[in-house]
This record gives C-alpha cells, structure tokens and sequence, in this order.
C-alpha cells in the first residue's frame, strides 16, 4: 500500500520525458511534456500553446480551464478542416483525460489560445500556463517559447 | 506515442461554438450558390484582380505566368494553421533546394484590414524568403477568393476581435497559369514535395 503511493509520486515526479509537476488528487496521475508556444509579433495577436497530457492514473480527469499572468484569457481550441478544405477554430469546451491515453495538443488540433497578451511572447522566453482540473488539482505548466516559424516541441 | 485520446465535450463548449459560428459572419464564393465540394481554381490566366505584395510592388493574376505557383490564403492574426502551413511550406522549399527559386510563392491574406504592406512584410519574413505576402483593397481579396474558389468568412470573438475561417489548402499552378493540384492541409510532407515537383515538371513540358 505504502509502495504503491510512492510510485505514483515517483511516476509523477519522473515524468515521460522531462517535464511534469505532481499536483492534488487524481490529476496527480497527469503528466505533462513536449510544451511550447510560437512566438508573437507584438500583443495584438493571439498566442498558441501546445503540450501532450498523459494520465497515468486509473481514473478520468477533466481538464476544465487554463489561467496565466499574460494573457486576459486562455482557453482551448480546436481547429478543424471541413470536406471544402476550410478551416474553422472552435472552444474545446471541457477535455476528458482517460486513464492510460495520451492527449495531444498540437498545430491543427488542439491548442491553448492566449488571447489579450500582457506583453509579447519572446522567442526562448518561458511563460506559465496553469491547467485547472475539475477534481481541484491545479498543474502549473512552464511553457518554453519557440520561434514563429516553429513546428513543433523541436523542429 | 503519438496517440490521439478521447475527448470530451461540454454543452456549454457546444453553445459557445455555435455563438461563435453564426454570429455576423459573411462569406465570399463563386456564382452565390453552394459550391461542389472540391470545385478547383480557375486558370490563372482568367482571373482578374490587383493587389501589392509585401514590398509595395502592384501585382496581380499576370504576375504569376511564366513560373509555376504555390499560393495559399491565410492572416496574420491566425493563431495555428497559417504560421503551420507556412513553416510546412518553408520546409517543401527547403526540400526542393535550387528548384525553390523556379517558383512563385504567394501568402495571401483574407484579412487586408488588419494586414497591411508594412505588417505582411514583417509577417513573411520570418519563414523562407521565397515566400510574398500579398494584400490589397477587400473587394479584390474577395476578386481573389472567387478565382481560386476560396472561401473566407469574418468571425467574431468574444473579446470583440475577430478571426477568419478560411480554405488552408495549397494551391498549385502551372507555369502556364494551368492549376494542377492543390495539397490539403494534413497531407504529410512525403505527398506534398513531389506534388509540387508535378507543378516544376509542367512547367519543363510546356517549354518543350
Ligand atoms: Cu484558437
């Protein structure tokens, strides 16, 4: 019993690939990796961020908003392609995390969109992004900022 | 690893979606009537607008004949698939090294009221330098948008700002001004070179 609560905390603490921070309740299950946004060109624009969320644990966890010092709002978006080939950004609404999946937000899918920027988004600059769980749990992410012409966590 | 998980939506997310969608949109195509999906671009050599490109040049559809075309619509203020499609593109050009030089690249923008001369300029030199932003007065971009068979519409955000939904294909034209074939914007980039290699090779046959 004792052994298995320290593996949780361990498996939250070792993370799958580098970042991660153990946060409240099941969403302690939560890891997180491969986090960046593009950088902006001044503060009028919107910013993207992307990461990947895997839940290790052996429940659902619901990722029910995002709040961060720079931006007024963050919020999730998805983006689709209609039959036409055109596309269309929508709010995500809340997102279930099922145990055991991965969930990935990345150029033409899912992103957080930070909208009403405090101060431009810096190419090598960090920002943080906080995810908020419905279970209470709170992940505060720091999100590396990578270049416009960015792709991806590394190319 | 790169799995995809379930997701789950919220009614409320739904309502917001449909707020955001429908609210004081407009929408530019062809004849008025719905379009067939997947209806392609008209030749360049018919097409009839004028617009200046990033460095204050006057351009227009004529600019374009005598080397093949990649062209694709987007704006500046686009969060996601414009910056993607352009760095997918910077990445195609860098793949095709000299041949990259043979061709026109054109960023056009379906927002010319925030995307003025000075901002596409700043805009496209962050991605590969074959790449012209290309911008002019709303009923030319909308002149544009009816040749190509491109459809854009303004929407409205909550903060009051707006975005566009816009077509985020890959338009490629002949040398001729001929449209060959147009990449979508999940096609992997294994599809996307010799497509545009396709383009290249017409333009070679034609001058046989
Ligand atoms: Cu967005």
């Amino acid at each position: 019993m004792k052994e298995k609560i320290l593996t949780g905390a361990l498996a939250a603490l070792l993370t799958f690939g580098g970042l991660s921070t153990p946060v409240a309740a099941d969403s302690q299950e939560i890891l997180v990796d491969d986090v960046w946004a593009r950088a902006t060109i001044g503060v009028s624009r919107p910013a993207a961020v992307y990461f990947t969320l895997r839940n290790t644990g052996g429940d659902a966890v619901k990722l029910i908003g995002f709040e961060t010092t720079i931006a007024k709002r963050a919020e999730a978006h998805r983006l689709k392609i209609d039959a036409n080939g055109i596309s269309t950004m929508e709010p995500a609404g809340e997102i279930l995390l099922r145990p055991g999946n991965d969930l990935v937000f990345e150029p033409g899918g899912l992103h957080i969109m930070l909208m009403g920027l405090q101060e431009p988004l810096v190419e090598g600059d960090s920002i943080q992004l906080d995810l908020l769980f419905d279970d209470g749990g709170r992940m505060p992410v720091n999100v590396r900022v990578r270049g416009i012409a960015a792709r991806g966590p590394r190319n | 690893m790169r799995r995809r998980a379930i997701l789950g939506y919220g009614v409320a997310g739904v309502g917001a979606v449909a707020l955001m969608l429908f609210v004081g949109w407009w929408q530019v195509d062809g004849a008025g009537g719905p379009e067939p999906v997947g209806q392609r671009p008209v030749a360049l050599t018919e097409m009839d607008f004028r617009l200046t490109d990033h460095e204050g040049n006057a351009v227009g559809p004529e600019t374009l004949i005598g080397r093949p075309t990649m062209a694709f619509f987007g704006f500046t203020y686009c969060p996601d698939v414009c910056p993607t499609t352009l760095s997918d593109i910077s990445g195609w050009l860098d793949d095709l090294g000299d041949e990259a030089g043979e061709m026109n690249v054109v960023f056009i923008t379906v927002d010319p009221e925030r995307d003025t001369v000075e901002t596409m300029a700043e805009y496209v030199g962050y991605f590969h330098p074959a790449i012209r932003g290309w911008t002019g007065p709303e009923e030319q971009i909308a002149r544009v948008a009816d040749g190509f068979h491109a459809t854009y519409e303004r929407v409205p955000t909550e903060s009051g700002d707006s975005t566009m939904n816009h077509s985020a294909s890959v338009f490629l034209f002949a040398a001729s001004g001929r449209f060959v074939t147009m990449i979508d914007y999940h096609e992997p980039r294994e599809f996307a070179v010799p497509k545009i290699r396709r383009a290249l090779e017409e333009e070679t046959e034609g001058a046989t």
